[in-house]
């Protein structure tokens, strides 16, 4: 394989692997806060659709992709009312939010279906761009992905550096203790729930405006619940997420190329291996980490506060 | 809250009410699709031949659609519209055959046509379309195109369906190119647009400079645009997407047969029938020839006419599988269309294989 060829393999697998960061690290502070939310399908295809009707009515990307994020937002808004405020089953809520949202989006993008939009402009640094190899991996990519890395340091900081961030795990871990020692409880989860759907929101927008510039029902097909489970999968550890969405990036890519230069394997077997490298890794994950569940303690447990 | 309750109860009372028409005379057509209508692709298309049916057949008809119909929870869906006065119903997904039968059983005195099926009854007919004498058309048009006589194809699954299509393909591109590769990745997916430009993206950096596609959204164009190098539309005519790329489209077109099968039931002349209509039918449509020099689009123009005229068949006797042997049945002109319907092998001239 000559090195232009790996240089375009690895910056496929970057993008590819962007949508899953920005939606699986907002999801994570969700669950650190102690809240399941299973809506991220649907909070990601309203925001492709948001973001793109966005974007294509005023002309500039930013917009869509403002738009996208407060989508994202209006809608965990949504779940956060159920789920946090009336201590509805957060499973149910979730579900339900998926279905919403995929109904929604189908709705709001109806008006916009076969427009398209040029995808926005990738980064370029007179000379180190032009790097070779590593040039535009590092140096050329589109705004969202030098935005996905920033979001994991900073959610990794945020997690492990600071005040909110150690009220935010506390109140994940133990939601009565938390209580007891006058945090508020379903305001921080309220927050983190806001977080998770600007995040999410985002990364459908990514989709409809860069990755595939344009909006169809159903475009996100299925990204959302990979998020989540690379949540799981990262055992909610921000850098993990990042780490295993380019595994599952990945595989998906380097199967794609492996058929396209004919390298002999059956397609099926090809297609399974981002499940199959998914799988290898949680066992090695889990055979570390014996000592004990890595899960918060409080995940997906309604929060009612007795006075 | 209880008089949210109240007004959403009345709500969908008048909806339901509206569902049993009062008695207007006309002709109810129902249609059932497997995605929405705004996939801008396959259920994107029924819908144009629905609206087509409706404009041509105005006042004497009324037709409903639903959408996004999950094939193994329809029988209710086709239900509700035997139920509610439709004559005529479409079902436009493999996967609605049985259901369709089924509720066809319990109201034989309402047509059901059911789409790329090949279950039959009294009150039910079948029908599809040639697609593979587009996509011969689109692979004479490649082999001429290409410079680096390698062909990018992204296809979904390998069913009879995509298998012949590009087996039709390198048949039509060796015409004119004998030197001609393709190269197939398979997505496994109908609709990922994600993954299919992906996918693409794979087969323009193993030296592909043409993108054809079996799948269903833009995404594979789009992407063959971006590169600057050129592509095929799926199912609808795609330019918009691909201004610069899409030397053409193989469009569906249902709109004839909906409208011919609807005057059959306003006159009492409906039976039930198989229907597999090509480029001659006007079922399969090749949108306009673009982005390619003058003897190139009178090239794909010739052809066209001739499969239209019946004077040329994608697989015209003989058609060699990869060992060389002859497929055809002794004697036979082409292939017959049971073996098209049923292809699970590649033509001489494919270096791959089927995924089993």
């Amino acid at each position: 394989m000559n090195p232009d060829i790996i240089e375009l393999v690895l910056i496929t697998i970057v993008t590819a692997a962007t949508p899953l960061v920005i939606a699986g690290v907002g999801e994570l502070v969700v669950e650190r806060s102690g809240v399941l939310n299973l809506g991220v399908e649907g909070m990601m295809i309203v925001g492709a659709a948001i973001g793109f009707a966005a974007a294509f009515l005023t002309g500039s990307a930013l917009i869509g992709a403002l738009a996208a994020i407060a989508s994202g937002m209006l809608m965990s808004a949504l779940f956060g009312l159920l789920a946090i405020g009336l201590a509805a089953n957060q499973v149910a809520s979730g579900l339900a939010l998926t279905i919403l949202g995929l109904g929604t989006a189908g709705l709001a993008g109806a008006g916009f279906v076969g427009q398209k939009r040029d995808s926005v402009p990738h980064l370029y640094i007179p000379g180190l761009s032009d790097l070779p190899f590593v040039g535009k991996l590092i140096f050329g990519q589109d705004p969202f992905v030098y935005l996905g890395v920033a979001l994991v340091a900073g959610v990794a900081w945020f997690l492990r550096r600071t005040r909110a961030g150690l009220t935010l795990r506390a109140v994940g871990e133990n939601h009565a203790s938390a209580h007891a020692l006058g945090m508020r409880v379903r305001r921080i989860r309220f927050l983190a729930v806001l977080f998770g759907g600007a995040c999410a929101g985002l990364a459908g927008g990514y989709l409809s405006l860069v990755y595939t510039p344009f909006w169809s029902p159903g475009m996100t097909a299925g990204r959302g619940w990979i998020a989540l489970a690379l949540v799981v999968f990262a055992s909610w550890r921000p850098w993990r997420v990042y780490a295993g969405a380019l595994l599952f990036g990945g595989a998906t890519v380097l199967q794609l190329h492996a058929q396209a230069a004919s390298i002999g394997l059956p397609g099926q077997l090809l297609s399974a291996l981002p499940y199959l490298a998914t799988i290898l890794a949680l066992v090695v994950l889990s055979a570390r980490d014996r000592r004990g569940s890595i899960a918060p303690g409080s995940l997906g447990a309604p929060f009612v506060p007795d006075r | 809250m209880k008089r949210l309750l109240t007004i959403a109860t009345a709500l969908t009372l008048s909806l339901a009410g509206s569902a049993f028409a009062q008695n207007t005379g006309k002709l109810k057509i129902g249609f059932v699709y497997v995605g929405p209508v705004g996939d801008f692709g396959y259920s994107y298309q029924h819908d144009q031949g629905r609206q087509a049916l409706q404009k041509a057949l105005g006042d004497k008809v009324e037709t409903t659609f639903l959408e996004n119909v999950p094939e193994n929870d329809s029988e209710r869906s086709i239900e509700q519209l035997a139920r509610t006065g439709h004559k005529l119903i479409f079902t436009t997904s493999f996967g609605f055959m049985d259901p369709t039968l089924k509720v066809a059983k319990r109201y034989p005195n309402v047509f059901f046509e059911h789409a790329t099926g090949f279950k039959r009854d009294k009150n039910v007919a079948t029908y599809s379309a040639k697609f593979h004498e587009g996509r011969y058309i689109i692979g004479q048009i490649a082999g001429k195109m290409t410079k680096t006589n390698t062909i990018g194809y992204v296809a979904s699954f390998p069913i009879p369906e995509v298998v012949s299509g590009i087996n039709a393909f390198i048949r039509g591109a060796q015409t004119v190119n004998p030197n001609i590769k393709v190269k197939i990745v398979w997505a496994n997916t109908w609709f990922d647009p994600g993954k299919e430009a992906d996918a693409a993206k794979a087969l323009l950096a193993q030296g592909a400079d043409i993108i054809s596609q079996h799948t269903d959204s833009a995404a594979p164009l789009q992407e063959a645009e971006k590169a600057g190098k050129l592509g095929f539309g799926q199912a609808s005519d795609m330019e918009r997407f691909a201004p610069k790329a899409q030397l053409t489209s193989i469009v569906d077109d249902w709109s004839t047969y909906y409208i011919s099968r609807a005057k059959l039931v306003l006159e009492n002349k409906w039976t039930s029938t198989d229907t597999w209509d090509g480029i001659g039918d006007k079922a399969v449509v090749m949108a306009p020839f673009k982005n390619m020099p003058d003897d190139v689009k009178k090239m794909a123009e010739e052809t066209t006419a001739a499969i239209a005229g019946g004077k040329l068949h994608p697989f015209k006797c003989p058609v060699l599988d990869q060992a060389g042997k002859d497929q055809c049945k002794p004697g036979a002109a082409a292939l017959e269309d049971g073996q098209i319907l049923g292809m699970n092998w590649y033509v001489k001239g494919i270096d791959d294989k089927v995924p089993q």
